[in-house]
């Protein structure tokens, strides 16, 4: 059934921290990676290697430049994938049943095998979190990587999402929201973590915590006056010859 | 949005061909036999040929009869529903028109009711996606139904309804243009909310994620056709509205019926481009781009 859960056990999801992102992609090529191999159709790539490549993508890293009222602008990396919405838009309007909100954990999926493409769901996402495959003809979206954070055949420590277990930043981080005691949650109460689109109601699980205050530096180097300037002409051999070739 | 071909052909014949259905559901106008044949054709012919338009829209037309399951929940699935269930009941009351003489009066009015309301699901498909903000108003079905009942009332040869519900399609086709330009800004919904960086200041797309294009880009973000968009709305008013009020008042004859028809039929596809080219999708402001 597309209705939507009441309530859900646990409430899986991510805190993505824009102030540590440093924009290097790691996270989309990993979750390609791991979601091309494993479960579920492929994410599909059309003209790899020609003119005009594109493809399906569950996690995307925008840069975005802010600029305050005073200060200097800022550069911020934003990556984007499903935020598991408490209420999804993009299960009720699924004709078919096939995307689905889960009662154990929330984490938001498509079962393929009933999926007929009808775009509707993405339509209804206003993140932009599901890509219709161009091959499959599906639609694909962020899992939680629900194959990796269940499977005890992997190490504990891989037992998270790829996106997460691939961040060099440490930017990314995926845990349990409804448990007010874990990571996830205790980042967000101390840093402020925000939902996106607020206005949509659309009450996403993944949460934004957005960048630190820039400190302000008055001073340079306080003995800076204090030091003499560099000679400005340069008393060498070199520097004769330059100022012979500079009078001819 | 994107405006593809087989969502416009569909939402346009088949708003159509129900609206005529609605018509001959109630005996307008009151023919047995052979003329009731034609007409029932044109109205079936019209919902059919819609209907069949939308399955080009999809990814997997093969596994479309899934579609009937969710209609606790989905518009679409509830539209799905309904047309089959109005087509099947417009199919009896059809059969006994055209070949026993006989009218089973409850089924046409059953069917009439149906038909309405098969449009209304149609247009709340739109209607509820609050991602779009031009289409998340009461303002949509108006649109959709009202323009359902004037084109219905043109193919059913009903002049006095024909006017009266041209004059009305008219005004809700305007308000949805008026209303519609200013629905983006006032959903509150930027790139500062998209990204939550707002609160700091001004927010600008600096870098897109990709250089290429995706998925989202192509079905979502539709900028060029925007371009003409004032022309195109004059010209889809005259040929929808317009022109067929002026060929209907100046004398009946089936040329003149027919022109206005096929005016208004090339003015609807153009308003029904402009629906969907039109319409913002907030993704786009992900992109800096509306």
């Amino acid at each position: 059934m597309t209705s939507l859960p009441e309530t859900t056990e646990k409430k899986l999801g991510l805190v993505i921290d824009l102030d540590t992102c440093v924009g290097c992609h790691a996270c989309v090529i990993s979750c390609k990676g791991w979601n091309t191999e494993n479960y579920g159709a492929p994410l599909a790539d059309v003209d790899a290697y020609g003119k005009n490549p594109e493809g399906t993508f569950l996690n995307r890293v925008h840069s975005y430049e802010v600029t305050p009222k005073q200060g200097t602008p800022q550069v911020v990396h934003f990556p984007k994938s499903c935020l598991h919405c408490e209420d999804a838009p993009c299960v009720t309007v699924c004709p078919t049943g096939a995307s689905y909100k889960r009662s154990e954990d929330g984490i938001v999926l498509v079962n393929e095998s009933d999926c007929i493409g009808c775009g509707l769901c993405a339509w209804a996402c206003p993140y932009g979190a599901r890509e219709m495959d161009a091959v499959e003809k599906v639609m694909k979206k962020c899992t939680l990587c629900v194959d990796r954070i269940y499977n005890e055949n992997l190490e504990p420590e891989d037992q998270i999402p790829s996106c997460v277990r691939t961040c060099p930043a440490g930017a990314r981080h995926f845990g349990d929201f409804n448990d007010p005691k874990s990571h996830v949650s205790q980042l967000v109460s101390d840093r402020g973590g925000i939902d996106l689109m607020p206005e949509q109601k659309t009450k996403p699980v993944n949460k934004y915590l957005p960048p630190r205050q820039k400190d302000t530096l008055d001073e340079i180097d306080i003995l800076a006056p204090l030091l003499k300037p560099v000679a400005e002409e340069p008393n060498t051999f070199i520097g004769w010859i330059n100022k012979q070739l500079d009078k001819i | 949005m994107h405006p593809s071909p087989s969502v416009i052909i569909f939402t346009s014949l088949s708003g159509l061909g129900f609206g005529l259905l609605v018509f001959l559901g109630l005996q307008m106008p009151d023919v047995m036999g052979f003329f009731s044949f034609i007409f029932f054709t044109i109205g079936f012919g019209l919902a059919v040929g819609g209907l069949l338009a939308s399955t080009f829209h999809l990814g997997r037309p093969e596994r479309s009869l899934k579609a009937f399951k969710q209609w606790r929940s989905s518009w679409l699935s509830r539209e799905a529903i309904s047309a089959v269930f109005t087509l099947s009941v417009m199919a009896v009351y059809a059969v006994g028109r055209i070949f026993f003489d006989y009218d089973i009066r409850v089924l046409g009015i059953v069917g009439s009711i149906m038909s309405l309301l098969t449009v209304f699901t149609t247009s709340m498909i739109y209607a509820q996606l609050k991602s779009i903000p031009r289409w998340n108003t009461n303002l949509t079905p108006a649109y959709f139904l009202s323009l359902s009942l004037a084109g219905g009332a043109l193919l059913a040869g009903q002049v006095k309804f024909c006017f009266f519900l041209l004059i009305i399609s008219g005004f809700v086709q305007l308000l949805v243009w008026v209303k519609g330009d200013k629905a983006l800004a006032l959903s509150g919904t930027t790139i500062g909310s998209g990204t939550g960086l707002g609160v700091i200041g001004q927010v600008r797309a600096f870098e897109p994620p990709h250089t290429g294009t995706n998925y989202l880009l192509k079905e979502f973000v539709h900028i060029v056709g925007r371009k003409h968009s004032a022309k195109l709305r004059i010209i889809s008013l005259i040929l929808m509205i317009g022109t067929p009020i002026l060929l209907l008042s100046l004398s009946f004859s089936h040329l003149l019926a027919a022109l206005a028809v096929i005016s208004h039929i090339s003015g609807l596809f153009i308003s029904r481009w402009l629906f969907f080219a039109e319409a913002e999708h907030v993704v786009g402001l992900y992109y800096g781009k509306r």
